[in-house]
């Protein structure tokens, strides 16, 4: 398990299954992005860098705080929503 | 839903349950929306609970409220990769009752919080996420929520739903949050036996120790770390301003393991169990980062407004204050019979202007664009008073008074004579 891994299996989630409540809007868009920093500083590691040069987003892990939304600044290439009223992170204490 | 109400509620978080509180105390019809499993389900806070706020909405809440350790000591630490400097201050004035600071594990206090907002007559509903505001002829007239047929109408709705305010920018309240106007902050907690964080913090049975951090721990970036004991863990942190975490290469999970293997940190957590990872932001854009707070039939309180003193680390207390005085602006408004207008609530913003909470972040305006502008600050300077520090106690056969023109000229070569004059300037202008 990778760091960032071990840190989220203590968390407790109700996963939205196939209903991700964050998505990227355009692939390409994210291939030409200078810095990619959505695969820096999301704190889940959700984003991660492909071989092909595009960004993948795999949103089971995410923490809802709403910074991947933020830094992509200069494009505005994420559409982010909270997820459905009971689903997602459940912190035990916070 | 048909029902009609005279205040909804987003958000039972530390803003929502201190207004939904206070107008079901007054008298008024409140549905209280949250879109966790439980109140509290999706808060984070380090957490210190400032007595103050709280006394003025719940005179007794220390009668029941899950309160972890009253503080009684309060370290400062400027740290290097190898050190800390820092000044602790601790006294036994702080263990005489009533205590002033707490320790909170912030799930616990939200759903205490949100039951004594039930039992003074609140209907809350969890597990509801407010997709949109209603909003006819430029009057918000209610709200719109993901469960079937969920539009719900009512006079006034409060938007306590949170740093990350959908709500307001959806509805163009305000503009979506600049990276330089809030921190993101990740934190673990620990568990430890009592004993063994009484004994390593030399701390009795309920007293409480906060230690805050800045330096070579927010990796050059603007930012502090911090760590709370509580009854049987221990919270700790790091947060840093998403304009700085944007332009670096190191995660924020990096920053905090990198933290808990700090020679100074690391002891204090040894062998204790993680339980939870967590992630939030901070709204830390200050006084001048506060949108429009009130409209036709609208207000926003907590977080959502940007009500934070971030030089202080005060968040909740703002928030259950804003929270308060939204709520009794609409009881006034009630009583003499007058609408929920614009022109109307703009008394909510003359009773936030004579509050402590405008006060106060009108005195630190400057503070977030001096510490953005100023890196040295988080970069230069802890590495200095840490050489500095070394050169003075280090016992190796150099007289004082080289040393101490060792230690100008390390600090003049950093940053130039009129650069240090310029910095104690900025600083002093920033907490003027
Ligand atoms: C790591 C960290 C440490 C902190 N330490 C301290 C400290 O020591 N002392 C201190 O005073 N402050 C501290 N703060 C700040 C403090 O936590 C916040 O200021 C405070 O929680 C703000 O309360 P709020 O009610 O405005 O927002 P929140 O507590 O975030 O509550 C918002 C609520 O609204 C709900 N919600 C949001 N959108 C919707 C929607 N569309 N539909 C339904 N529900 C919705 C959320 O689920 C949540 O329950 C800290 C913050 C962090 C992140
Ligand atoms: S920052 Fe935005 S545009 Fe850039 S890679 Fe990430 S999601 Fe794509
Ligand atoms: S909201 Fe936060 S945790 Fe979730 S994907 Fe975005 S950056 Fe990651």
């Amino acid at each position: 398990m990778s760091k960032i891994e071990e840190k989220l299996f203590q968390d407790r989630y109700r996963v939205d299954a196939d209903r991700p409540h964050i998505q990227i809007k355009d692939a390409a868009v994210c291939a030409k992005c200078r810095n990619q920093q959505c695969t820096v500083c999301c704190p889940a590691g959700c984003y991660s860098r492909e071989a092909d040069g595009t960004v993948a987003l795999a949103t089971d892990g995410c923490l809802e705080c709403g910074t991947c939304r933020i830094i992509c600044d200069e494009h505005r290439n994420v559409a982010w929503e909270w997820p459905r009223g009971g689903f997602g992170i459940l912190f035990k204490f916070g | 839903m048909a029902e009609k109400f005279d205040v909804i509620v987003v958000g039972a978080g530390m803003a929502g349950n201190a207004a939904a509180y206070t107008l079901a105390k007054g008298g008024l019809k409140v549905l209280q929306i949250e879109r966790g499993e439980t109140p509290g389900s999706k808060n984070v806070q380090g957490a210190i609970l400032y007595a103050d706020a709280i006394e003025k909405i719940i005179p007794d809440f220390r009668d029941d409220a899950p309160l972890e350790r009253h503080l009684i000591e309060q370290r400062v630490w400027v740290m290097d990769d190898a050190s800390y400097m820092g000044t602790h201050y601790r006294s036994e004035d702080f263990n005489k009752p009533p205590y002033n600071r707490y320790t909170i594990i912030r799930v616990h206090f939200d759903q205490w919080f949100n039951k004594k907002a039930r039992e003074a007559g609140v209907l809350t509903i969890c597990e509801t996420t407010v997709t949109d505001l209603l909003i006819e002829g430029g009057k918000v007239v209610g709200v719109r929520t993901d469960r079937k047929g969920g539009e719900i109408r009512a006079d006034a709705v409060i938007l306590a739903d949170g740093a990350n305010s959908r709500l307001a920018v959806k509805a163009g309240f305000q503009p979506e949050i600049k990276p330089e106007n809030v921190a993101l902050a990740v934190k673990e907690i620990h568990f430890l036996p009592q004993e063994t964080i009484e004994a390593r913090f030399n701390i009795g049975e309920e007293e409480g120790v906060v230690i805050e951090m800045a330096g070579k721990i927010s990796a050059g970036m603007m930012g502090t770390g911090f760590l709370y004991t509580n009854k049987e863990s221990i919270t700790l942190g790091v947060g840093c301003m998403l304009s700085d975490f944007k332009e670096q290469k190191v995660t924020p999970y990096e920053l905090l393991d990198r933290m808990k293997a700090h020679p100074s940190i690391a002891p204090l957590i040894a062998g204790s169990e993680m339980k939870e990872y967590a992630a939030h932001l901070i709204p830390e854009g200050g006084y001048h980062a506060i949108p429009q707070v009130y409209g036709e039939g609208w207000m926003i309180a907590g977080d959502a407004g940007q009500f934070v003193n971030g030089l202080h680390r005060e968040g909740s207390n703002l928030a259950m204050t804003t929270g308060m005085l939204a709520a009794q602006t609409l009881i006034e408004l009630k009583v003499a019979g007058k609408p929920f207008s614009a022109a109307n609530l703009a008394g909510y913003k003359q009773k936030l202007d004579d509050s402590f909470v405008m006060k106060d972040l009108k005195k630190y305006r400057r503070m977030p664009e001096i510490f953005h502008k100023n890196k040295q600050f988080f970069t230069t300077y802890p590495d200095l008073l840490s050489k500095a520090a070394q050169t003075l106690i280090r016992v190796d056969g150099v007289d004082k008074k080289s040393k101490e023109k060792e230690i100008r000229k390390s600090f003049v070569e950093s940053r130039s004579l009129f650069g240090l004059i310029g910095d104690a300037f900025k600083f002093w202008r920033a907490v003027e």
